[in-house]
C-alpha cells in the first residue's frame, strides 16, 4: 500500500468522523459540557472553602482556588472527548462498519486515524471552550509564550495517548455501553490525584496512590507551565506517562483490531 | 477452497470442507444457523484466517495476498453494515471514496446506485431513519459501487419482505449477467433454487451435500421446500436441532486447533476468472 493511498484514504476516514461531529453535535457538546460543570461545581460551590485550604500565606481565596483548579479540569476535559471515542469507535466495531472496511482494498491504518485525528481535533476545540470559560471566571497566568506552547504540547499529546487507549477501550467493549462506561476511570482519576486538593491532606494510602498515579505528574507540570514556574522532575515523569499511554493504548488497538466482532 | 478447517476453542466449526465456484456463477450455501456459513464467508472475505486448508479466491491466495483478494470481493454481511449517521448517498460516496474511484465517476455510480435500489427520494436523510429494508438495500449498493468482480452475500434476505427480497434476487441475477460471481449463504431452499447454479448444504461444519438445486430437491421426499426436510434426508436430524447444539457465532476465536490439517492441491480455485 503505498503512501499516496494511506493520505487518501486516511483523509476520507477522517471527514466521515468530522462529518459525524457537525451532523452530532449534541453528543460533543454533552462531552464539553462536563467538565464545564465540574468547572462550575468545584469554583462557586466548594471553592471558597477549598481555597481557604491552599498552602498560601493567609490561606487563599476562591481566585486562588480557581487557578489551582484549572489544570485538572483541561486534563478532565481530555479524558471526556476521548470517553466519546470510545463510543464512536465501539459503534463502528458493533455495527459492522470496521468488518465492511477490513474487507476492502484500502490502507488499514486510515481506519483508525480518522478516529485519532478527529479525536484530536474535537480536543482541541473542546480545550479552546475551556480556556474561554476559565477567562470568563476570571483565570490569569502568569506565564509566557513558551509556558504556554509547552502545556499545549502536553495536552496535545496526552490527548493523543487517551485517545489510542479510549479507541482500544471502544474496540474491547462488545458493546456500546459497556464502551462508554469503561473510559469513566479515566474521569475519576483526575479527583484522585493533585488536580483537585493538594495531596498532603489525603489518608496516607491514598495520598501515596494521588503522588503516583500518571495524573498527577502531568497535572504538576501544566500547573507549573501555565504559572510561570519551573517544571522540574515532574515534567519528565509527564512525558514518561503520556508515552507509556500512548503505546500501551496503540499496542492495545493494534491487538483488538483484528478481531471479527460477534453478534 | 481445499481442506478448509476452522475452531473455536474446542468447537470445530468447518471440519475439511471442499468448494469450488467456476466465475460468473451463483454458489448457494445453505444450512441452518450455527452451521459455519459466517465463519466461511469471514474466511473467504479475509476477515478471519482458517486453521488449515488452501483457499484461492479470484485466483488469489487469501493468507498471502488477502490486499489482492479484498480488490476482487465485496461483502454484504448478515446485518447491515452502514453508518447512521450519514444519508444514504454520503454512504455510497464513503465507500466510492474509499475504492478510490474519481470525482466524476463517483457521483454518476452514486446516482446511477441510487436510482437502481430506489433510494433517490431518502438519499440525503440520515440512514437512521430508514426502514431496515432500505437499509439492507444501501448495504448492497455500497457493496456493488467498488464494482467487485465476485461477491459473497451473507444470509442476504434473512428478515426481509416478500418484495425486498424479489429485488435483492434481480440485483444478483443482474451482477451475474454482468460476469460476477457471487457466494450466497442461505437459509431458504427457495431462494436457493430460485438464483443457484449450485447448491452446497453445510451441516455442523461439513458440506453433506453438493449439487445443482434440482439435484436436491430430488433427495427430498415429495415438493417441500422445508430446510427441516432437506437435512432430515440428507442427515437424518432436523436442522431445528443443528441450529440449537451449535452456537459457534457467539464464541470468540481463541486457540486455533490445526491437528487435523489437511492440505489439498491448489488447482482449484474459487473463481477461474
Amino acid at each position: 500500500m503505498n503512501l499516496t493511498y494511506v493520505v487518501r484514504d486516511s483523509t476520507t476516514m477522517l471527514r466521515r468522523n468530522l462529518r459525524h461531529l457537525s451532523r452530532y453535535p449534541s453528543l460533543a457538546v454533552m462531552l464539553i459540557a462536563i467538565p464545564v460543570v465540574f468547572l462550575l461545581l468545584f469554583v462557586y460551590v466548594f471553592g471558597g472553602t477549598l481555597g481557604a485550604g491552599l498552602p498560601v500565606d493567609g490561606g487563599g481565596t476562591r481566585a486562588d482556588y480557581l487557578t489551582y483548579l484549572v489544570p485538572g479540569i483541561w486534563i478532565m476535559t481530555v479524558s471526556s472527548v476521548a470517553n466519546g471515542t470510545a463510543v464512536a469507535v465501539a459503534i463502528d466495531q458493533t455495527g459492522g462498519m470496521f468488518a465492511r472496511f477490513r474487507t476492502m482494498d484500502i490502507a488499514r491504518v486510515s481506519v483508525l486515524a480518522g478516529h485519532v485525528l478527529g479525536a484530536v481535533i474535537r480536543t482541541v476545540l473542546a480545550l479552546a471552550v475551556m480556556i474561554v470559560v476559565a477567562l470568563l471566571l476570571g483565570f490569569r497566568s502568569d506565564a509566557g509564550v513558551v509556558g504556554w506552547l509547552g502545556a499545549a504540547g502536553l495536552v496535545l499529546l496526552l490527548a493523543f495517548s487517551f485517545t489510542w487507549l479510549t479507541v482500544a477501550m471502544g474496540l474491547a467493549a462488545g458493546s456500546i455501553e459497556t464502551a462508554s462506561n469503561t473510559p469513566l476511570v479515566l474521569m475519576v482519576l483526575p479527583v484522585v490525584s493533585s488536580g483537585f486538593v493538594p495531596t498532603e491532606q489525603m489518608p496516607v494510602g491514598l495520598r501515596q496512590f494521588a503522588e503516583h498515579q500518571p495524573f498527577t505528574p502531568i497535572i504538576e507540570t501544566l500547573r507549573a507551565l501555565t504559572s510561570g514556574a519551573p517544571v522540574g522532575s515532574e515534567g519528565w515523569f509527564a512525558l514518561g506517562w503520556c508515552v507509556v499511554i500512548g503505546v500501551v493504548g496503540y499496542l492495545w488497538s493494534r491487538r483488538q483490531f483484528g478481531r471479527v466482532p460477534t453478534r | 477452497m481445499v481442506g478448509l478447517h476452522k475452531s473455536f476453542g474446542d468447537h470445530h466449526v468447518l471440519d475439511g470442507v471442499d468448494l469450488t465456484v467456476p466465475g460468473g456463477t451463483v454458489y448457494a450455501l445453505l444450512g441452518p444457523n450455527g452451521a459455519g456459513k459466517t465463519t466461511m464467508v469471514n474466511i473467504l472475505s479475509t476477515l478471519l484466517t482458517a486453521d488449515a486448508g488452501e483457499v484461492r479466491v479470484a485466483g488469489h491466495d487469501v493468507r498471502r495476498e488477502p490486499a489482492r483478494v479484498r480488490s476482487a470481493i465485496g461483502v454484504t454481511g448478515q446485518f447491515s453494515a452502514i453508518d447512521m449517521f450519514l444519508t444514504g448517498r454520503e454512504n455510497l460516496r464513503l465507500m466510492a471514496d474509499l475504492s478510490h474511484l474519481d470525482r466524476r465517476s463517483a457521483a454518476r455510480d452514486v446516482a446511477a446506485l441510487l436510482d437502481r435500489f430506489d433510494l433517490v427520494e431518502a438519499a440525503d436523510r440520515r440512514a437512521l431513519t430508514w426502514s431496515g429494508g432500505m437499509q439492507r438495500r444501501l448495504d448492497l449498493a455500497m457493496t456493488l459501487i467498488t464494482r467487485p468482480r465476485l461477491i459473497f452475500l451473507d444470509e442476504p434476505t434473512t428478515g426481509l419482505d416478500p418484495r425486498s427480497r424479489r429485488e435483492v434476487w434481480d440485483v444478483v441475477r443482474e451482477q451475474v449477467a454482468d460476469g460476477v460471481t457471487v457466494l450466497l449463504t442461505t437459509q431458504y431452499l427457495e431462494e436457493a433454487d430460485a438464483l443457484a447454479d449450485r447448491v452446497g448444504v453445510l451441516d455442523a461444519g461439513t458440506l453433506v451435500a453438493e449439487g445443482a438445486p434440482a439435484e436436491l430437491k430430488a433427495l427430498v421426499p415429495g415438493d417441500s421446500t422445508n430446510l427441516d426436510d432437506v437435512f432430515l434426508a440428507l442427515t437424518g436430524h432436523a436442522a431445528s436441532a443443528v441450529g440449537a447444539t451449535h452456537t459457534a457465532d457467539a464464541i470468540a476465536p481463541t486457540a486455533p486447533n490445526a491437528s487435523t490439517a489437511q492440505t489439498g492441491p491448489t488447482d482449484q480455485e474459487t473463481t477461474a476468472r
